[in-house]
């Protein structure tokens, strides 16, 4: 399993472009690496003399650091950038710093930016590798493959699950590609929101859609619950904070549309009251920490896998 | 200086003419169009005064004009400057270019006009014909001296790339335009639905996770500009045409008598919203690609006449603008020297005849400008685009006149090229 593979590509920009075959590698390759972080010493030598740049265009504490963890536990050797398209000197363009990094010779770039696009257009121009830690409101590969990581250990399965996928999906690149992946691999996904947080033709990715909690939730297997972001109150896609928890927050009573046996799942950090109220959000169905765990091992496998994949 | 084009395929919209003819040139005018003109009836010259070139395989055509151009002087001349947007109109077989006002400082005033009117000059190419701002400095609240401007040279109003939002002012630019016999030309969108767009709303808008700009903010200031138009009596020209709601609706009013007319350019007709997908910048655009039923739909339009002129929207942009992120990129794509070979996919596809194609390129731009051209009428001026149908070629930015490479089509296989561009009788391009 897994170790003789190799992940055909140079670059993980989206769940979108994989098959399900390399879905598979990555969590196979990432369930191989779990137990590296629960060692006394937590680290291997596999990717001895390989360099990560972490590029963070946007801020973020969590994935930052999980990417950062995972390069460490395989003993590569590790740069943070964080920086802002406001500090970027005026005449310099994107590719002019894309051609910089390139010329510095790192392995691996991972890129975390605000723009969708930016990771496969820093793709184009470097040879090196580029991983997606998240660009725009467009894709969030890590997430979504740490997400399936925990779906598939704690359910045994991936095909046939039922999904339910609460909030912003406008705005949400980890929706996206978890739309992508899960219903790549058979899992069926319900959306639920507000009309205004659905994006146009969203039905045509093969979800259903659902403006009430409980109706996108009923008989979920897994209820995934968005993050909102305060900010968009001012673009009226939500009257007021007190509105959409009212109608969206996930608490005792609501949760039982779903089966007994949901798992609760959020991509962090959670607005606790917002969207998941705080004794389901730190509840006993809740996996939100063993997802924060996974991470580290899903990144593991790709910065492996992406590097030729030898140990 | 008198010259004959002879046994060309003379195509000229403007008098139904689509035979083999000779066209004879002399000094700045179209001396005649008929059958062995400047010849004795025995293959001899009869004056050696005359220069005569073979154009046999070839059409003869008026000089295209390009309704809708960006030549970014004053102010940008690092993306392109008067004279090589000149170079890359008679390059691409464009005798007429009207230049939209969004420079720096916005041609507001009668000096920025009379500045680009003699930039065009020195440049001694291409005829220009600049579009003055409606409001001052494009903020859409004050109208710019309208007959100043018109004494100075301009040949239309517009805001192009800062659409006027208010209603009240564009019905007072449409009356006042009226009475000075000028045309407005709206670029048509509705700004608190597109702001922050970036994209086409739709599915791939969805897929791509990027916000969206949907037809609506251009359908309904079609509808607007068109129902002021209507009520004050005038006329009003739509810029760009990209959604099917906005053909449909300039064809409504069209077919109720309104006096309105429209252009679409040819990344409408080629290109769709899916395009987007690497999120290459060069695709930016504005209004954006739409969807395949959008194209459908102006496609449909160009068809019946609802859209009667074809214009390039040539914007150039350096790589300051376009190698860097999707979201920063500025809008627009260069499109003078590949507008001919790509309006002609709709020739090869039998969309339109090539007489059709022509007339769009031609007497019905000049129509809308209400200027004397786009013709081989005698006594009008000598502007003549000669293009080569075999001509097949390759897009290759780095080979074009403009300053600017901000092309979505470079590598595309073009069918025919423009290969001689004669501007009032005189040879400005030539690679016969």
């Amino acid at each position: 399993m897994g170790f003789d593979m190799k992940l055909a590509r140079k670059d993980l920009l989206g769940i979108q472009e994989l098959s399900v075959e390399e879905i598979n590698l990555i969590l196979d390759t990432a369930d191989s690496f779990i137990d590296i972080s629960t060692r006394e010493i937590k680290k291997v030598p596999t990717l001895r003399g390989v360099t990560v740049v972490n590029l963070f265009y946007e801020p973020s504490t969590r994935t930052r650091t999980s990417f950062e963890i995972a390069a460490k536990r395989l003993s590569a050797d590790t740069i943070n950038i964080a920086t802002s398209t406001s500090s970027v000197v005026k005449g310099e363009t994107f590719v002019d710093t894309a051609r910089n990094l390139e010329a510095m010779n790192p392995d691996i770039i991972v890129l975390r930016h605000s723009a969708a696009g930016s990771p496969h257009m820093l793709s184009k121009v470097v040879r090196q590798s580029v991983i997606n830690a998240g660009d725009g409101a467009h894709e969030h590969p890590t997430q979504a493959l740490l997400d399936m990581m925990t779906m598939r250990e704690k359910k045994k399965r991936l095909s046939g699950l039922k999904v339910a996928i609460v909030g912003d999906i406008a705005h949400s690149r980890v929706a996206r590609s978890n739309i992508y992946g899960l219903t790549k691999m058979g899992a069926k996904v319900s959306i639920g929101g507000p009309i205004t947080m659905m994006p146009r033709f969203v039905e045509r990715l093969g979800v259903e859609v659902h403006y009430k909690l409980e109706d996108a939730i009923r008989d979920a297997d897994i209820i995934m619950m968005l993050r909102i972001q305060l900010e968009r109150q001012e673009t009226n896609l939500f009257p007021s904070l007190r509105e959409y928890a009212r109608y969206y927050c996930l608490n005792r009573k609501n949760i039982a549309a779903a089966r007994d046996d949901v798992l609760i799942m959020h991509p962090g950090p959670i607005n606790r009251g917002v969207e998941i109220s705080p004794e389901i959000a730190d509840g006993p169905d809740s996996v939100i920490l063993e997802q924060v765990t996974n991470g580290v091992a899903v990144r593991m496998a790709l910065l492996y896998l992406l590097s030729g994949g030898k140990s | 200086m008198t010259m004959l084009l002879k046994g060309g395929r003379v195509i000229d919209p403007s008098q139904k003419i689509d035979d083999i003819l000779d066209v004879l040139i002399e000094g700045r005018t179209i001396a005649a169009v008929g059958r062995n003109l400047g010849d004795d009836g025995k293959g001899k010259k009869k004056d050696p005064a005359v220069t005569v070139l073979d154009l046999k395989g070839k059409l003869v055509v008026p000089g295209l004009i390009d309704i809708h151009t960006h030549l970014r002087e004053p102010g940008y001349e690092y993306k392109e400057t008067v004279e090589s947007g000149c170079e890359a109109a008679v390059a691409g077989g464009f005798t007429s270019i009207a230049c939209m006002p969004n420079t720096n400082p916005v041609n507001d005033n009668r000096s920025v006009t009379e500045f680009i009117l003699r930039q065009a000059q020195k440049a001694n190419l291409a005829n220009v014909y600049p579009v003055a701002a409606i409001s001052k400095a494009s903020e859409g609240k004050m109208l710019t001296e309208f007959g100043d401007l018109k004494e100075a040279g301009a040949a239309a109003f517009s805001d192009d790339g800062r659409p006027v939002m208010h209603a009240g002012l564009m019905k007072r630019a449409l009356e006042y335009a009226c009475s000075l016999e000028l045309p407005i030309v709206s670029h048509c969108e509705e700004l608190q639905l597109s702001k922050g767009g970036l994209m086409n709303e739709g599915l791939s808008s969805t897929e791509l996770g990027m916000p969206g700009i949907p037809t609506i903010s251009e359908d309904i200031m079609v509808v607007r500009d068109i129902l002021i138009a209507e009520y004050v009596g005038t006329s009003v020209h739509i810029c760009h045409v990209s959604s099917a709601g906005a053909v449909r609706i300039i064809r409504q009013a069209r077919e109720r008598g309104v006096k309105v007319t429209a252009e679409t350019a040819p990344h409408y007709l080629l290109l769709n919203d899916g395009a987007l997908k690497g999120f290459e910048t060069a695709y930016k655009v504005n209004p954006p690609l739409r969807s395949a039923e959008d194209v459908a739909a102006v496609r449909a339009g160009l068809r019946d006449g609802t859209i009667e002129v074809i214009a390039s929207d040539h914007a150039p942009h350096s790589a300051i603008e376009k190698e860097v992120e999707f979201e920063y990129a500025a809008s627009g794509m260069v499109g003078l020297e590949t507008s001919l070979g790509l309006c002609w996919k709709l020739v090869e596809e039998g969309l339109l005849t090539p007489a059709e194609l022509i007339a769009r390129m031609t007497v019905n731009a000049a129509r809308v400008l209400r200027i004397p051209k786009g013709t081989l009428k005698k006594g009008a001026d000598a502007d003549v685009t000669v293009i080569d149908p075999k001509k097949s070629w390759t897009v290759d930015v780095k080979k074009f006149r403009s300053r600017s490479r901000n092309s979505p089509f470079d590598g595309w296989k073009l069918p025919v090229k423009a290969v001689l561009t004669i501007v009032g009788g005189e040879i400005k391009y030539n690679e016969l």
